[in-house]
């Protein structure tokens, strides 16, 4: 007699199978042999089982939601390009965020993608593992929705039209490859810290939000609906970070040390990295949606408060100097806007000073030190512009051995005199922009003394030739268009006479 | 401390002074300012005159700023790796105490900058 046929799994049977069922301690090989990765960063792990799962998700059910999110992402993105949507953002200028964007965020996911699938193999507990595994392939996905909405703009716009390659080779992109080059090559525990927590968690807010209102207002509906898409993703991702921490803390006391240390090193790695979308928000959207100061008073001291509050509870500390970089909300937006106006003949995005109402409204929202420091050098900068004398900064600058990032941050209680710190090993010298990036060098100098800062590369002769214009090429800039002062582009020529069409219409 | 590692862990520094074809990197930094947006960095030969530096290599990264033309040169204060310094024209940067990735600080007393902004 045939058996009866067994009734459908139940959810949750369904996901345990699924997820747990899937896995299995080897027999041939120690466990340790395997997996060799999980546990030379000195976190202990008890018990595997104690992951708990921060999102009940199987493959199968993952397939099909992500392909119905394609679906309608795709349809937006074609309806985009068929109703020339490029015609109802608000400025050409706006372009330029996007080319930042492109350039230096969307090869991070690509980056991202890499280090989860290296992770997803590494851990020994399957909790983890396929987690790990998801948020992969959400991370190729987002690279490639990002490539695909911002792709129209290429057609119409310059500095779009070699982003991986840039990614690896201009000076400033080096700001946010070695930001991820420094969490894939750390252990596996590290790279969760660094991108699912300190990233993911902490900050994200402070780069995809921003990033996200700025597209929607102003009027760019490819990026928005991009955005919308990944939503659903980045939350899962948030959890998984929230989750990684728990999870160690819960596991051994003796965690507790070594996870305080990687929040305040890659807290601090990220907040230097933001510093790009800091300027993005002041600078770069015509149509502004809060003040960089407003976004970090919101999404750090107060999401990030509460958060902090609570991992209390294990004996976590907010991270090492979060007073210095709730000082540096005040000025790091204008401070790195005004080093990419110094180098923008040698950046693939244009730069401009504000207009009058714009600066108006830089002096409202930063009213103690905008005016003071930093409007009369950006009046000067437009006066000289006009003039046809448009300033550019003809000697490389010194970067700093971790961040990469020119050393143009000053003392946060001193805002007209730069910050040095230095430190010595095996006989050289090593210049860092803070004591954070300080930290993080003496704590690891056999990592940070193989950083490929841009500009002692050229020097070395390691980037296409001797002049500008050489390593330029090597860049894969087109000179003249892609480069250079906002004023006068091709881009603003093309953006006028659109322009000009329209009211003649 | 070392780094957390699966093995043997070492690697050569990617700016050893042998990689700079005979020059060592020097940093400048004209204090106060701040419209150079940060140091500057030159590779130079160690067997520059100081006074070369003062007479043909600072022109050349600062004399864009109007304040650059009223220096008076015997006012200027300088610190070399972050100690007082006093500069001896004649003698070359590695006599001076110049070495690999030395940093050189001015400051120049009477000048403010943009419209006293200190850039």
């Amino acid at each position: 007699m045939a058996e009866k046929r067994k009734k459908k799994l139940g959810i949750k049977q369904r996901y345990s199978m699924l997820t747990r069922g899937l896995g299995w301690d080897t027999t041939y090989q120690d466990m340790d042999k395997v997996f060799p990765y999980d546990n030379y960063e000195g976190i202990i792990i008890h018990d595997w089982e104690g992951w708990e799962d921060p999102f009940r998700l199987t493959m199968d059910a993952y397939w099909k939601f992500q392909s119905e999110k394609e679906k309608k992402l795709y349809a937006v993105i074609d309806s985009f390009a068929q109703n020339n949507g490029h015609l109802g953002i608000t400025d050409a200028r706006y372009v330029n965020a996007l080319k930042l964007f492109l350039t230096g965020v969307s090869p991070l996911e690509y980056q991202a993608a890499r280090g989860f699938t290296h992770v997803g193999r590494q851990f020994r507990g399957v909790g983890p593992r396929v987690a790990c595994q998801m948020q992969a392939i959400d991370e190729l996905r987002h690279v490639q929705t990002q490539i695909h909405s911002m792709s129209h703009y290429n057609k119409y716009f310059d500095g779009l039209h070699s982003a991986p390659h840039m990614h690896d080779r201009v000076w400033y992109l080096s700001v946010p490859k070695s930001f991820f080059d420094d969490a894939r090559t750390a252990g596996p525990f590290e790279f969760l810290t660094s991108i699912s927590f300190a990233f993911e968690y902490v900050l994200t807010n402070l780069l995809f939000v921003p990033f996200m209102s700025g597209a929607a207002f102003n009027g760019d509906m490819a990026t928005v609906t991009f955005g919308f898409s990944a939503q659903s993703d980045e939350a899962r991702h948030m959890t998984l970070g929230l989750e990684v921490i728990k999870f160690m803390l819960e596991q051994d006391e003796r965690n507790i040390p070594i996870v305080q240390r990687w929040m305040d090193k890659w807290f601090w790695r990220g907040t230097r990295m933001l510093a790009l979308v800091a300027m993005m928000m002041d600078y770069m959207l015509p149509k502004r949606v809060m003040s960089w100061r407003e976004a970090w008073d919101i999404y750090f001291t107060e999401a990030g408060g509460a958060l902090f509050a609570d991992l209390a509870r294990y004996g976590i500390k907010p991270p090492k100097y979060a007073d210095i970089a709730t000082k540096e909300a005040e000025h790091i937006s204008h401070q790195a806007w005004h080093i990419f106006y110094n180098y923008t003949h040698a950046a693939a995005f244009h730069t401009w000073v504000p207009g009058k109402e714009e600066l108006d409204w830089l002096s409202e929202k930063y009213p103690t030190t905008f005016d003071k420091y930093y409007r009369p050098r950006l009046e000067y900068l437009d006066k000289e512009e006009k003039a046809g004398r448009r300033f550019y900064n003809d000697t490389l600058p010194m970067l700093c051995q971790v961040c990469q990032i020119p050393m143009g941050f000053t003392d946060m209680d001193d805002p007209t005199t730069i910050s040095f710190e230095v430190s010595e090993y095996n006989g050289d010298k090593y210049h860092t922009c803070s004591l954070g990036c300080k930290d993080i060098f003496d704590y690891e100098p056999a990592k940070y003394v193989q950083a490929w800062l841009p500009v002692h590369q050229i020097y070395q002769g390691n980037c296409g030739g001797a002049e500008v214009p050489d390593v330029l090429k090597w860049y894969n800039f087109n000179l003249g268009a892609d480069n250079l002062e906002y004023n006068g582009s091709p881009d603003q020529k093309l953006w006028d006479e659109w322009q000009a069409h329209r009211k003649k219409a | 401390m070392s780094v957390a590692s699966i093995g043997k862990y070492e690697f050569e520094p990617l700016d050893k002074v042998e990689n700079f074809h005979g020059n060592q990197l020097t940093y400048f930094n004209w204090e106060q300012h701040l419209l150079f947006c940060a140091p500057a960095c030159l590779p130079l030969p160690p067997e520059m005159p100081f006074a070369a530096l003062v007479q043909e290599v600072l022109p050349g990264v600062y004399n864009k700023h109007p304040d650059f033309q009223e220096i008076n040169w015997d006012e200027v204060t300088w610190t070399l790796d972050q100690e007082d310094f006093t500069p001896d024209m004649g003698k070359s940067l590695a006599d001076n105490g110049f070495g690999h990735k030395s940093l050189l600080r001015f400051w120049t007393p009477g000048l403010d900058g943009i419209e006293g902004s200190h850039s």
